[in-house]
């Protein structure tokens, strides 16, 4: 691993911003926090996509893939924040350890 | 090194810099709107990686959409469902360490599993322009994913309409 920068360092970050991601979803308390630690996660897969396409296959399909991700995520966004509106008029509150009604 | 080249490596490092850190912030910031923020920096850093990367389409839709568009909607979350009267946006965390021993443990074993894959690095592919390629490929391997994510997007608008409309109740 050498100092110019190389797949190992992208997918070195890509990790980094996985794990980041993880933990907001797995700690966060507020709804729309856990959403932003998705969309972490989400980004870090396409760092690795690009970084694959430029350094491993030469190929354009790793970019199509990121098109078709970042789309999902926008979708993903809008649908989840229509799911926390209908949360917060309901409990009026986004914090998620007080969403317990549907446990058993 | 020539100039250009100590140069392109302090600018990669200066976005891989950003991002990370902002990153970090978006987990461990206690304010939700300064959490939103740093999300901002990161979003852009990554933008400014896929240039790294010859991805000059993908960082320009990264700033459009992302930036443009989901952090938008992510603060208008934020204002719409905090009671600003409050002004105190803080939030706390839940199963804080056993998380942080978990991605502790599973950031060691992906860069043990980065280190001791042998990918097949050839070198760097340096595209010249991807925007045609990615345009060429959507419309003609992929274009039925293409179509599929156009009806997935009108269901999705649909959907998200419905589910935040307010009931009328009877009562």
């Amino acid at each position: 691993m050498t100092l110019a920068p190389g797949l190992y360092h992208y997918l070195i970050i890509a990790a980094l911003l996985f794990c980041f991601g993880l933990a907001a979803v797995l700690t966060r308390r507020n709804g729309i926090a856990v959403l932003m630690g998705i969309e972490l996660i989400l980004n870090a897969a396409n760092i690795n996509f690009v970084a694959f396409s430029n350094y491993v296959t030469h190929a354009l399909g790793g970019h199509v893939f990121v098109v078709f991700v970042i789309l999902l995520a926008a979708i993903e966004a809008a649908v989840a924040l229509a799911i926390v509106f209908a949360i917060y008029r309901h409990f009026h509150s986004v914090e998620i350890p007080q969403v317990h009604e549907m446990q058993g | 090194m020539e100039i250009t080249q100590i140069l392109y490596v302090a600018g990669f490092y200066l976005f891989a810099l950003v991002t990370v850190i902002s990153a970090f912030f978006v987990v461990f910031a206690k304010n939700v709107m300064r959490a939103v923020f740093s999300l901002m920096f990161t979003l852009f850093g990554i933008a400014g990686l896929f240039l790294f990367l010859h991805a000059d389409f993908l960082a320009a839709t990264q700033v459009l959409i992302y930036v443009g568009g989901v952090l938008v909607l992510l603060l208008f979350g934020i204002m719409l469902t905090q009671r600003m009267v409050e002004a105190d946006i803080r939030t706390g965390r839940i199963q804080f360490l056993p998380t942080m021993f978990a991605m502790v443990i599973l950031f060691g074993f992906l860069v043990y599993l980065i280190f001791n894959t042998p990918w097949k690095i050839q070198g760097a592919a340096n595209f010249q322009d991807s925007t045609a390629g990615i345009g060429t490929l959507l419309m003609t391997e992929w274009l039925l994913p293409f179509e599929i994510a156009s009806i997935l997007l009108l269901a999705a608008l649909v959907g998200a309409v419905s589910i935040a409309r307010a009931r009328r109740t009877v009562s």
